[in-house]
C-alpha cells in the first residue's frame, strides 16, 4: 500500500492528507464543543444529580430492578430469567438504543424493547408509556451505561430514520414557528427567560426533572418542547420520535450516559 | 426592487377563525393601522410583558423593571421605537420572516403556512389585530436606548 501510494503525484497526496488532517481537527472542534445539559445547570442541581442517595431517579432504577427480578405474564418469567444480572447483561445496551428491529423493518427505542420482550417473551401486557413501570425499567437498564459513552449502532439499516430524525430537528413546527435546531443549535447557551437552552444531547434520559417532580422519557421532553411552540405533539413511541430520538443519540455519539440524570 | 405585495388571507373552510385583516408590504413596512385606527400603547405594554400571550421577553429584554427574568436571543426592546419606524415594527410584528427568512420571531399575525399547529390554534393568530397595533403603539414609545426606556 505504501508503495502504491508513493507513486501518486506527491502534491495530490500532499493535499489530500492536508484535507483529512484539517477535517479531524474540525470535527475534534466540535466533539470539544458539546456539552451535556448537566453543564448548564446550578451547582445545587449538578450536585443532587452526583449524589446517589439525594437524586430522585434513583428511585425510579430501583422500582426498574424490583420489576427486573419479578415474574410476569403467562410465562412466569421475570426479565432476570433469561438475561440474568442486569449489572453485567444490560452494561452498554441502553446506550445503543435505539437500535434496528428487523421484525418491525424499523428502530425500536429502548421503551419498545422492553415490551417487545414484555408481550413476545414474558407473554406479559406491554407497558404504557411513562407510567411508573416503563420509566422504571429503563432507568435500571439505562443505569448500567452510566459513565459508558453512548454508542449508536453502525447499521446501515438505520440511515433512513436518521435522515428522517434529522429532518425533523430542523423542521419549523407549531404556532410558533420554531425548529429544534434553531433553539439548540443556532441559540444554545443562550436564554429563553430565565432557562440556559441546552444542546439537547439525550445523555441522562430516563432523567428526573424538578418541573415534572417525576422521572420521565426524551419523549415526554420532546412534547413539553413541541408544546411550547405550539405543535401538536407526536405520540410517545411513535415512529417520527423514535427517529428523533436516533439522530440525537447519533448526534451525542461518545458522550457519557448519566442516566438517571436531574434536570430543572 | 421591492415588489408590492398585497396579502389577503383568509381562511379556507374554518368557521371558527376569523380571515386577517388585509396589508400591504411596501419597501419594508406594513404602513397601514392593521385596524385604521391607533393601538393602546397601556394594553400594548401589557401584552408585552405578559409571558402567555405575548411571550416576547422570552427572548427579549426590555424596560420592565418587575419582570425578573428576560431572555438574551433578540435583540432589546429598548429605543426600538427610535431605531425603526412604525411599519418596520408592524412588519416585524405581522410576519418577520418577509424580513429575514431565517428569523426565529414567529410571525404574530399569520396563519398560513405552518406545520403542526396545535388544534385548537389552527387559523389563528398568535395576536389579533387589535392586539399587534396595541403592542406597535407600545414599542413606538421606547425612543430611549438605555434600561429602562423612557414611556412617553
Amino acid at each position: 500500500m505504501a508503495r502504491r501510494r508513493s507513486r501518486r503525484p506527491g502534491s495530490m497526496w500532499r493535499s489530500t492528507l492536508l484535507a483529512c488532517l484539517a477535517l479531524g481537527a474540525a470535527s475534534a472542534v466540535a466533539q470539544d464543543a458539546r456539552k451535556s445539559g448537566f453543564a448548564y445547570m446550578g451547582p445545587d442541581t449538578q450536585a443532587m444529580q452526583k449524589d446517589d442517595l439525594a437524586n430522585p431517579g434513583m428511585l425510579s432504577a430501583l422500582d426498574g430492578e424490583a420489576l427486573w427480578n419479578a415474574p410476569a405474564g403467562a410465562s412466569g418469567k421475570s426479565c432476570a430469567s433469561c438475561h440474568g444480572d442486569a449489572t453485567a447483561s444490560m452494561k452498554g445496551v441502553a446506550a445503543r438504543y435505539p437500535a434496528y428491529e428487523a421484525t418491525h423493518n424499523a428502530p425500536v427505542d429502548l421503551a419498545g424493547r422492553i415490551n417487545l420482550c414484555r408481550e413476545g417473551n414474558q407473554q406479559a401486557p406491554a407497558l404504557p408509556r411513562e407510567s411508573r413501570e416503563a420509566i422504571g425499567l429503563a432507568t435500571y437498564i439505562g443505569q448500567q451505561s452510566r459513565g459508558l459513552s453512548i454508542a449508536p449502532p453502525d447499521d446501515p439499516r438505520l440511515t433512513p430514520f436518521h435522515e428522517q430524525g434529522k429532518a425533523l430537528y430542523t423542521q419549523r413546527m407549531g404556532q410558533l414557528n420554531f425548529s429544534c435546531a434553531q433553539c439548540h443549535d443556532e441559540n444554545a447557551g443562550g436564554h429563553l427567560g430565565a432557562a440556559p437552552i441546552p444542546q439537547a444531547h439525550p445523555t441522562g434520559y430516563p432523567l428526573y426533572r424538578l418541573e415534572w417532580q417525576a422521572t420521565g422519557s426524551l419523549q415526554r421532553r420532546f412534547r413539553n418542547c413541541m408544546a411550547g411552540v405550539r405543535a401538536e405533539p407526536y405520540s410517545y413511541g411513535s415512529p417520527e420520535f423514535i427517529a428523533l430520538e436516533l439522530y440525537l443519540m447519533d448526534r451525542a455519539k461518545g458522550m457519557a450516559v448519566e442516566t438517571p440524570a436531574v434536570r430543572p | 426592487m421591492r415588489a408590492l405585495v398585497m396579502f389577503l388571507a383568509f381562511l379556507p373552510g374554518a368557521a371558527s377563525a376569523q380571515a386577517l385583516a388585509p396589508y400591504v408590504i411596501e419597501h419594508g413596512e406594513i404602513r397601514a393601522s392593521l385596524t385604521g385606527k391607533a393601538g393602546d400603547p397601556a394594553r400594548g405594554r401589557a401584552i408585552v410583558g405578559e409571558r402567555q400571550k405575548g411571550l416576547c421577553l422570552l427572548c427579549h429584554s426590555g424596560p420592565f423593571p418587575e419582570e425578573r427574568f428576560q431572555g438574551d436571543l433578540a435583540p432589546t426592546l429598548n429605543g426600538v421605537g427610535a431605531r425603526m419606524s412604525e411599519g418596520e415594527i408592524r412588519l416585524r410584528m405581522v410576519d418577520g420572516g418577509k424580513v429575514n427568512p431565517q428569523t426565529i420571531m414567529p410571525a404574530y399575525y399569520r396563519v398560513d403556512g405552518l406545520t403542526r399547529v396545535a388544534p385548537a390554534l389552527r387559523g389563528k393568530p398568535v395576536l389579533n389585530a387589535q392586539e399587534i397595533e396595541d403592542v406597535v403603539a407600545y414599542l413606538l414609545t421606547l425612543k430611549d436606548g438605555g434600561a429602562p426606556g423612557r414611556m412617553k
